[in-house]
């Protein structure tokens, strides 16, 4: 189970939260002029990166916030938690500390 | 090159003779410099597609370069689940043609892949359950794919270790029994592909990771860039489950993926307790019993994206929890081992197995969590494809643009399968 650091509340382990996938996707400003591609790009297209990942979580059993983290999907160790609307940090290169235990 | 050939009678030869003189099942070629195709992917659909490519198409200079071991992805790490009474006409189909493929695999393979189609009982808990499973019988008569709704007691007779009480969260309300399906050896599959392939002239090649895939001036795919040396080819068919938008990325085709952790588990092994498969889409519990005797367990997805192929423990105790109230008997039973494998799902949860927009790279992909039993009919479709440069007509609504065109095949909101 993952430890998660709510940027509200703190450590919590996974399951008070759930997933809200890939971060810092943009709903179009001028739906009406998207072609059905770019619609397809926006509604279904996701980087599913192997690597540094920047994804969206809720805080459901807790404070009910979203927020942003940045997590490794090849370790699952993740990197940074950072408040809906803040920029995504840039990704530290060295290798991510060994993960915490939940309590 | 000459096989020898497995049957009651040469098993029996070596037994008495001491199991000398058994051939190896298949080489272990150096990659050579230029092939016809390449199959990007050493598990069952990337083996079979290679195997059907040679055997129906007359492509035999092909190979399949695996970036770890053959069937030591998803091939061998799924819960062996097979049945074909999806929705849509679409799905059925192909799962479906699936199923028959399965049926014979074994002598057209020349190796025992322990197909039991033994029924596979999914189970209904509330109103809404027996309402989408009546409709599916219905539809699944429809296209000619037998399924038919049992009322709780004729399941608890289908499946004696069943708890058909009403002491439990969601008590059993009835099912849905597809007598075709099943189960078979998972490893077997893939080794019988293999073998079966490599009689026909295609190279295995394992411990051999893509690492780039190279374009030539009109944009077609020219070569593989791999470890062990630049390979050669106008053809690449990827089927690379999990990892397939790390392959596709390589030459700059965005798929509509995302990768999961999947989890699975097995029990310790027990005399013969359970005659079927049974699954409870609702309260997520996948269970069948292995030959070895081990009751194999299937839990649900991880929430989260992840190419780590291990998922959290409270995944599977929530599965475990619901086996516990539908199998009493099972409760004292220690689980042995769990392990994880990464799942590449699409938005409307049915597969791609298409052409790309890169001419001469193929995609079979986004099986998600049920990938294993349309292994054969995704295998040989595949190599259709591959083959003629143009679908055959089960997999042409499969598409990467059906997401672009609205013609998706919503098998995620017709509840077939649990994500």
């Amino acid at each position: 189970m993952l430890l998660i650091v709510c940027p509200y509340c703190g450590k919590r382990p996974e399951i008070e939260f759930t997933y809200g996938g890939q971060a810092h996707l943009t709903r179009p400003l001028q739906p009406a002029q998207l072609d059905d591609q770019a619609w397809a790009e926006f509604l279904y297209m996701r980087t599913n990166r192997r690597g540094v990942h920047a994804e969206r979580w809720r805080h459901a059993r807790g404070c009910g916030r979203f927020f942003n983290a940045l997590r490794d999907t090849t370790t699952d160790h993740f990197l940074a938690f950072y408040k809906t609307g803040e920029a995504q940090p840039a990704s530290p290169s060295a290798p991510p500390a060994p993960p915490e235990s939940v309590p | 090159m000459s096989r020898q050939s497995f049957s009651g009678l040469s098993l029996l030869w070596r037994a008495l003779s001491q199991h000398r003189g058994w051939q190896k099942q298949w080489r272990k070629p150096l990659p050579k410099a230029r092939y016809d195709a390449v199959i990007v992917g050493g598990g069952g659909h990337g083996l079979g597609a290679a195997y059907y490519l040679a055997k129906e198409h007359g492509l035999t200079n092909v190979a399949v370069l695996e970036k770890g071991w053959i069937g030591g992805g998803n091939t061998g790490r799924n819960t062996t689940i097979i049945r074909s009474n999806y929705l849509f006409n679409e799905s059925a189909a192909l799962y479906d043609h699936s199923l028959k493929l399965w049926e014979n695999l074994s002598q057209a393979l020349n190796y025992n892949v322990m197909f039991s189609p033994r029924g596979v009982m999914m189970l209904a808990h509330t109103v809404h359950d027996i309402q989408v499973f009546k409709r599916h019988v219905h539809a699944n008569r429809c296209n000619g794919v037998d399924n038919e709704w049992l009322e709780p007691a004729q399941a608890k007779e289908f499946c004696p270790p069943l708890n058909i009480g009403d002491n439990i969260r969601y008590p059993v309300l009835g099912a849905a029994l597809q007598r075709r399906g099943g189960t078979a050896r998972h490893d077997a599959v893939a080794w019988g592909y293999a073998r079966a392939a490599d009689a026909l002239g295609v190279d295995i090649i394992e411990n051999c990771e893509v690492t780039g895939i190279r374009r030539g001036a009109n944009g077609a795919v020219e070569a593989l860039e791999t470890p062990r040396g630049v390979i050669q080819t106008s053809k690449v068919g990827v089927a690379a489950a999990g990892n397939t938008s790390v392959i596709m990325a390589l030459a700059g085709v965005q798929v509509p993926l995302e990768s999961y952790p999947l989890q699975a588990l097995v029990s310790e092994p027990v005399k013969p307790i359970f005659p079927c498969v049974v699954m409870s889409n609702t309260i997520h519990a996948y269970i069948s019993q292995s030959d070895k005797g081990e009751l194999v367990i299937g839990a649900g997805t991880d929430a989260y994206t992840s190419y780590t192929q291990r998922g959290a423990l409270h995944v599977n105790t929530h599965t475990l929890d619901a086996i516990c109230e539908l199998f009493p008997n099972f409760r004292r039973l220690r689980m042995m081992r769990n392990w994880g494998g990464i799942v590449d799902v699409t938005p409307d949860r049915s597969p791609i197995i298409a052409k790309t927009p890169v001419p001469g790279l193929y995609v079979n992909c986004g099986w998600g969590t049920g990938g294993f039993k349309a292994t054969p009919g995704s295998a040989h479709v595949f190599a259709w494809t591959i083959a003629r440069d143009e679908p055959h007509p089960i997999n042409a609504p499969f598409t990467i643009e059906r997401f672009r065109d609205g013609y998706l095949i919503d098998e995620a909101a017709a509840a077939a399968v649990a994500h």
